[in-house]
């Protein structure tokens, strides 16, 4: 439970600058993902949060103290690694006992620590093994239960599900949404480039580009109230639609934006256009339909689709639902 | 197309070719060693009589001066292994994780210092053995044999420990691992393989060195290595070689080596390989 306050932030790696002025609060006890496309600078951020990476310029506090020189492990945070990074030569017990054996805390208290997160985390039958003896979800567990351990105040997720299959991607997912739940006021920074990942886990969501914030905000109003095209773009599946020209023009905007559920198809007065593709998922079918924008306009359908490819059709967003851009690509 | 059977026996007519060229000289030291007197200037290729006479004589007369002897090696040789590998984890930590002004300069350095022949340097490093008031001492060569070692240990570490997992130490960091606490307890326990190879290899170069050996324990015997004092083994007249006594303290100096080697094969096997490819 600790508050983070981050104020004008700047990184460079000598001529490159990373991140370049970045200002965030972020809640005690939020869940807070960040995500953006690669080379946005949002694994530096959490680096910079843990103290791996020092900071260029700019202030850093933990609940209201100053955490720039602080050494990561005097600044009662954990990270999780995309790669685990378990100790290969330390059984799982060790591996999460480690931290708080260079602590110098009492045997006792070390192994009541370490059984508690491993009950929690279901991994108690392994608790003699080596890493190498685990499955990919299994040492996810570990790394995940070495952070529980030290019993920290600000937990650091760099990626966690990225090397796991898709099936177990879901299962953990659900696990550090539970984990989140389950411990109060824990505050959890989490780095995505999955905007899927950020959408289900997130409290809010700040979303990076080029080392700056686009915007922050809680999954839905990024979702209904994007801040500018990148957002709108980044954000939800299939992408938004944008259109430019004689479809923006009578919105008096440089671009719109309508996302794929909630554009219909019309008898008359629509957007003419031909289908191109269709994807059936079968709760949904995605329909693609070329009227003369650059990328082909998707529009949703609840189950499956009659459009055929080939056929004419005529689409129309619906009434309130079209984000208006101006020509700088922010929001009016 | 060849047939395959002329193919086969080509290479296996190679092989045996190359393990004669190798085990030949220290077989027929061995054959020798159990000969004595007249015997050993006839040449025959296996042995006919088995005395242990020559193994006795060097062990035993002189005042025990090769048992002293061997202890200087054993003594040396580990010294310079514990103190180099100690040295060059270190090093080759800074080398390998801390970035600083003048790395890669610092790296090349070091591999353009092992390619130094050694006769080269001798005069210096006489010059500060003399100064350092090590001249006559086993730490004379301990001293050297450690510097001599050190390019190459340092050269291998580093680069094994290039490829060690960066999140691995950053997970220790977090954890609140000191400098010291990542290369004790995280890097080394990984870096077995490789501390077993450099410091076999170091032995062993160690346990060989005949040069330094000579010139920095010239007028004290209690100092001596064994590659010298096979060297200076001297027979009834000044005209005499004892061959019998030097091919017996020959095969007694190669058995060590054997020995330490096939300890930790499996190990040097995987510490050559590793780094080679994943996994």
């Amino acid at each position: 439970m600790a508050s983070i306050s981050i104020k004008n932030l700047k990184k460079s790696f000598g001529a490159v600058n990373v991140i370049k002025g970045v200002d965030l609060e972020i809640k005690s006890g939020e869940f807070m993902v960040f995500v953006g496309p690669s080379g946005c600078g949002k694994s530096t951020m959490l680096r910079l949060i843990a103290g791996l990476e020092d900071i260029t310029s700019g202030t850093m506090e933990f609940d209201g103290q100053l955490v720039n020189a602080l050494a990561p492990s005097k600044r009662g945070i954990a990270m999780v690694f995309q790669s685990y990074a378990l100790y290969p030569h330390m059984t799982v017990f060790q591996n999460m006992a480690f931290g708080m054996k260079l602590a110098k805390n009492n045997k006792d208290e070390i192994k009541t620590r370490v059984e508690k997160a491993a009950a929690l985390l279901q991994i108690t039958p392994y608790l003699e093994r080596l890493p190498k003896q685990l499955s990919g979800g299994q040492r996810q567990r570990v790394a995940i239960g070495r952070a529980i351990v030290r019993d920290p105040k600000v937990f650091l997720f760099d990626e966690p599900l990225s090397n796991l299959d898709a099936a177990l991607r879901v299962a953990t997912r659900l696990e550090i949404a539970k984990l989140h739940h389950s411990m109060n006021n824990v505050t959890m920074v989490y780095v995505t480039h999955d905007q899927v990942e950020a959408m289900t886990l997130a409290d809010r969501i700040c979303v990076l580009r080029d080392g700056y914030i686009e915007q922050v905000g809680t999954p839905l109003e990024l979702y209904e109230k994007p801040a500018n095209i990148f957002v709108a773009g980044f954000i939800g599946s299939p992408k938004m639609n944008l259109m430019k020209g004689k479809f923006a023009s009578p919105y008096k905007a440089n671009t719109i934006g309508v996302r794929s559920e909630h554009l219909q198809f019309v008898s008359k007065d629509g957007w003419a256009g031909k289908v191109i593709h269709a994807e059936t998922l079968g709760s949904d079918s995605y329909v693609f339909v070329d009227i003369g924008t650059e990328e082909p306009v998707i529009v949703r359908e609840s189950g499956t689709t009659k459009h055929t490819v080939g056929s004419k059709v005529q689409i129309a967003p619906l009434k309130g639902e079209v984000h208006l851009f101006n020509e700088q690509g922010n929001s009016i | 197309m060849t047939p395959a059977w002329i193919k086969n026996t080509a290479f296996y007519a190679f092989v045996v070719f190359i393990v004669l060229q190798a085990v030949f000289p220290f077989y027929y030291a061995i054959v020798t060693s159990f000969k004595t007197g007249a015997e050993i200037f006839e040449i025959s290729y296996y042995p006919r009589t088995f005395h242990l006479d020559n193994y006795y004589s060097v062990l035993f007369s002189g005042n025990g001066s090769f048992l002293r002897n061997i202890w200087n090696s054993v003594w040396v040789s580990t010294i310079t292994v514990i103190v180099a590998l100690f040295i060059a984890v270190t090093a080759s930590y800074a080398l390998s994780r801390v970035r600083f002004r003048g790395r890669s300069l610092m790296l090349m350095t070091i591999l353009c210092v092992s390619m130094f022949p050694q006769v080269a340097v001798l005069a210096g490093l006489f010059e500060v053995v003399r100064a350092l008031g090590l001249y006559n001492t086993d730490w004379s060569l301990i001293f050297s044999y450690t510097i001599f070692t050190l390019p190459f240990t340092v050269w291998v570490l580093t680069t094994f420990m290039r490829d060690l997992p960066i999140e691995l130490e950053e997970a220790a960091i977090v954890d609140g691992a000191t400098p010291w606490v990542i290369v004790s307890k995280i890097f080394m326990p990984l870096m077995w393989p490789a501390l077993v190879t450099t410091g076999l290899l170091a032995f062993i170069a160690a346990w060989n060195e005949y040069l330094y050996a000579l010139t920095f324990t010239a007028s004290n015997d209690a100092a001596r290595t064994v590659p010298v004092g096979i060297a200076l083994l001297s027979g009834n007249s000044e005209h005499e070689i004892p061959w019998g006594p030097i091919m017996a303290a020959s095969v007694i100096v190669t058995v060590p080596l054997i020995a330490l080697v096939l300890i930790f094969q499996r190990k040097i096997i995987a510490g050559l390989t590793a780094g080679g490819v994943k996994g």
